[in-house]
């Protein structure tokens, strides 16, 4: 093949692959950073009363909260409730939590009822946001290999 | 900013004007019968709520002590603060009727860590810092409500929501923020 035509389909290559990028990673990229962004202020709103990304208040820090052993921040004073669940904090566990607390860990010491899937999934992209991709990869394969052993 | 700063200031001493005689809040003051006959499931519950009132009280106080508020936003601080200190009496009587111990609040050292405190550098900041824990205050009573089991303490739940979102919308309009357009701002 003459140089020239190799150059002409890498060049042509470059658009299309670029073309694909905008065209559909982009979008997604930013839809998923519209979600982080709305996720976060229903955080805040929602969550805010009792916890924070960074320090442990009435509830624990959320930091690296996805891939995280269930009750496991170092020197806050989990239930008994909570400690027995064991496990990671997976987003389809967490998924599980937002939507009934006390019906995942009977007298825990959260009380919430997060009734629409949409305000679950959207403050679980912002705790995936928040924590490490490691942690968020590991949790995407657990709550995989979960789902094949249902 | 100033002209921010000054409208702040003219508006709360003007929403300090209208105080109210808070002693109506008797109202919903908690009786020994009532408190008695608390459903077990619903102590956690209440003692969640407690936590959250020490925590507000504790963010006033210090910030109060702070020399960062101007004497007619601490006017509003503290009656904020006396807001939550009696929240915080009628469901630590609640915990105690039930044959319950109230939780403790924290030290002013870890509440200082925990909300950031040690950063606040002006007015604006307390300010900005209460708006937010009053919105997840007001929000988090809202979802505990269906928790409960007892109507009358869904009441007092209801209630001290109102409580909380009377001290956010306050505050929100003191630091020049629109009001949310979408309803339910709380929910």
């Amino acid at each position: 093949m003459a140089p020239r035509t190799l150059f002409t389909l890498l060049s042509y290559g470059g658009v299309m692959l670029s073309a694909l990028l905008v065209a559909g990673v982009a979008p997604r990229s930013r839809a998923a950073s519209d979600d982080v962004a709305a996720g976060r202020m229903l955080y805040q709103n929602k969550c805010g009363g009792c916890h924070s990304v960074d320090a442990d208040r009435i509830g624990p820090r959320h930091r690296n909260v996805v891939g995280r052993a269930v009750a496991s921040v170092p020197g806050y004073d989990y239930s008994p409730a909570l400690k027995k669940l064991g496990g990671v904090w997976t987003p389809a566990r967490l998924n599980q939590w937002l939507s009934d607390t006390q019906k995942m860990a009977p007298g825990s010491k959260m009380y919430l009822e997060l009734d629409d899937p949409t305000q679950r999934r959207l403050i679980i992209a912002y705790l995936q946001s928040v924590s490490e991709p490691a942690a968020n990869q590991d949790s995407h394969s657990q709550s995989r290999s979960r789902r094949k052993q249902q | 900013m100033k002209i921010l700063i000054d409208d702040r200031r003219k508006f709360l001493a003007q929403a300090g004007i209208a105080s109210l005689g808070l002693g109506a809040a008797s109202l919903l003051g908690v009786s020994a019968t009532a408190a008695a006959m608390v459903p077990s499931s619903d102590v956690g519950v209440i003692q969640t709520a407690l936590a959250l009132e020490h925590e507000g009280i504790a963010a006033y106080r210090i910030a109060g002590k702070s020399g960062l508020l101007s004497p007619g936003t601490l006017k509003i601080a503290r009656i904020f603060m006396g807001h939550h200190q009696a929240h915080r009496d009628s469901l630590a009587k609640l915990v105690t009727a039930a044959g319950g111990k109230p939780v403790e609040p924290k030290t002013d050292a870890q509440y200082v860590s925990e909300l950031g405190l040690g950063s606040l550098k002006s007015e604006g900041d307390v300010v900005a810092l209460a708006t937010s824990l009053e919105h997840g205050a007001a929000s988090a009573y809202i979802g505990q409500i269906v928790a409960l089991k007892d109507h009358k303490l869904a009441r007092l739940f209801a209630s001290i929501s109102a409580d909380e979102a009377l001290h956010w919308t306050t505050l929100n309009n003191a630091a020049g923020k629109p009001i949310p357009v979408p309803a339910y701002v709380f929910a």
